[in-house]
């Protein structure tokens, strides 16, 4: 019961629901960056909806299988192939025992989640299979996937149907320019107001450094911080603030240049203060937009977040009541 | 002759050299030869090489120097050898 890795891929990783409860010591929650898709692949093959999946960023795997396993694919449209035939994206389809998956390049999108009927099986850390590459914690040896390495499949539970598909109403839409909803705070009234105003009005483009641990962006203007005597504890920079908690999703601006979104392999705190947080719901959404491309904040109300949650929570629902 | 176009394998930002002051890893017109270095692409703090899948003549580059590209843009054709 076990796959081998020919080729890893840019930064495939074995990523579940995450690591809930340690953010406070400093371990962040990890788990797939898009928790639709990786919901919708596990889902679709009658998973436990958090089994864990490999999370392939901007290139899909090469993997060799030693037996025949049921898998789906959900997220990035990368088109799967075994033995170079072509396979669909969000549909069970199986790959026979000595069979090689592959992946197109990727068309839209930025991270495919490729489930496997049973699970991947490595060790959990913390309650979560999760790899936290940058704190050595959890999935393969607390790290990527490299040429060689074999991974475990937990036992099929045989509830798996070929060809099961995701219907077409919950498939996900990937496109060159987002919207992202913000709510602002904690520290947006350190901002200038013309700043603080012109963050909303501007497009920024993905940085290349983009990755689990934060999307930089770039190409807006500089904002400005109000000047003040640094407390005691902050640094110079008008950024700067006493140390604090950050959340996932909050945007940080140091030295007002180039904004950055906390995603799930954050650090958990630190001296830069928060201009906005964005809200939950659209967090998957920051975890498929590639580099390159555009983003506009959008400032929402708390209300308009509770009611973004509320719909995100309902196509969950969906998914689990999928035929 | 058969003309091969080398894709970019997935988006970021194309280099043809290893550093701003090193020589270009392949001039156009040059012979290279599978597993030789054609550029590196840059994401996600990391550098990948490119390289070259078969033996032939690089004969020319569509990407520049420091460009942003998409997966499955063209970098650049070869012609490879018989």
């Amino acid at each position: 019961m076990s796959i081998e890795v020919i080729k890893p891929g840019l930064a495939s990783s074995i990523q579940d629901k995450g690591r809930q409860g340690y953010y406070h010591l400093g371990i962040p929650p990890s788990g797939g960056m898009d928790q639709r898709s990786l919901v919708a692949a596990n889902l679709l093959l009658g998973n436990p909806e958090g089994s864990a999946v490999i999370e392939c960023a901007l290139m899909g795997p090469e993997l060799r299988f030693t037996d025949t396993h049921k898998v789906a694919a959900c997220g990035a449209e990368m088109l799967p192939r075994v033995d170079g035939e072509p396979q669909p994206l969000n549909e069970v389809f199986e790959v026979p025992a000595g069979a090689a998956l592959s992946f197109d390049f990727v068309k839209a999108g930025a991270r495919l989640y490729l489930a496997i009927e049973g699970g991947i099986d490595v060790p959990e850390r913390l309650g979560s299979r999760s790899t936290y590459a940058l704190g050595s914690l959890g999935g393969l040896q607390g790290r990527t996937l490299q040429p060689g390495d074999t991974l475990g499949v937990l036992p099929a539970h045989g509830l798996a149907t070929t060809g099961r598909r995701l219907p077409e109403n919950l498939v996900p839409a990937f496109y060159k320019r987002y919207e992202l909803r913000v709510i602002p705070g904690l520290y947006a009234h350190r901002l200038e107001p013309d700043s603080a105003e012109r963050f909303y009005h501007e497009d920024w483009t993905v940085a290349s450094e983009a990755d689990r641990i934060g999307y930089r962006m770039k190409g807006g203007t500089k904002l400005d911080f109000i000047k003040r005597e640094p407390p005691f504890g902050a640094g110079d920079d008008p950024s700067n603030i006493v140390d604090a908690c950050y959340p996932i999703g909050s945007i940080q601006v140091p030295s007002g240049s180039e904004p950055i979104i906390l995603h799930r392999d954050a650090v958990s705190g630190g001296g830069y203060a928060m201009i906005g947080t964005v809200i939950s719901a659209d967090m998957d959404t920051v975890g498929q937009i590639q580099p390159h491309q555009k983003v506009r904040f959008v400032q929402v109300t708390l209300e308009q977040a509770m009611d973004a949650r509320a719909r995100y929570q309902h196509v969950l629902e969906q998914l689990r009541n999928m035929p | 002759m058969t003309t091969q176009q080398i894709q970019a394998p997935f988006p970021g930002v194309f280099y043809r050299q290893a550093s701003p002051d090193d020589p270009v890893y392949v001039k156009e017109g040059q012979q290279v030869n599978p597993g030789d270095v054609i550029g590196l692409i840059e994401v996600m703090k990391q550098f990948v090489e490119l390289k070259a899948e078969a033996a032939g003549t690089l004969k020319s580059f569509t990407a520049e120097n420091e460009s942003v590209l998409e997966a499955g843009d063209v970098i650049a054709t070869l012609e490879v050898s018989e």
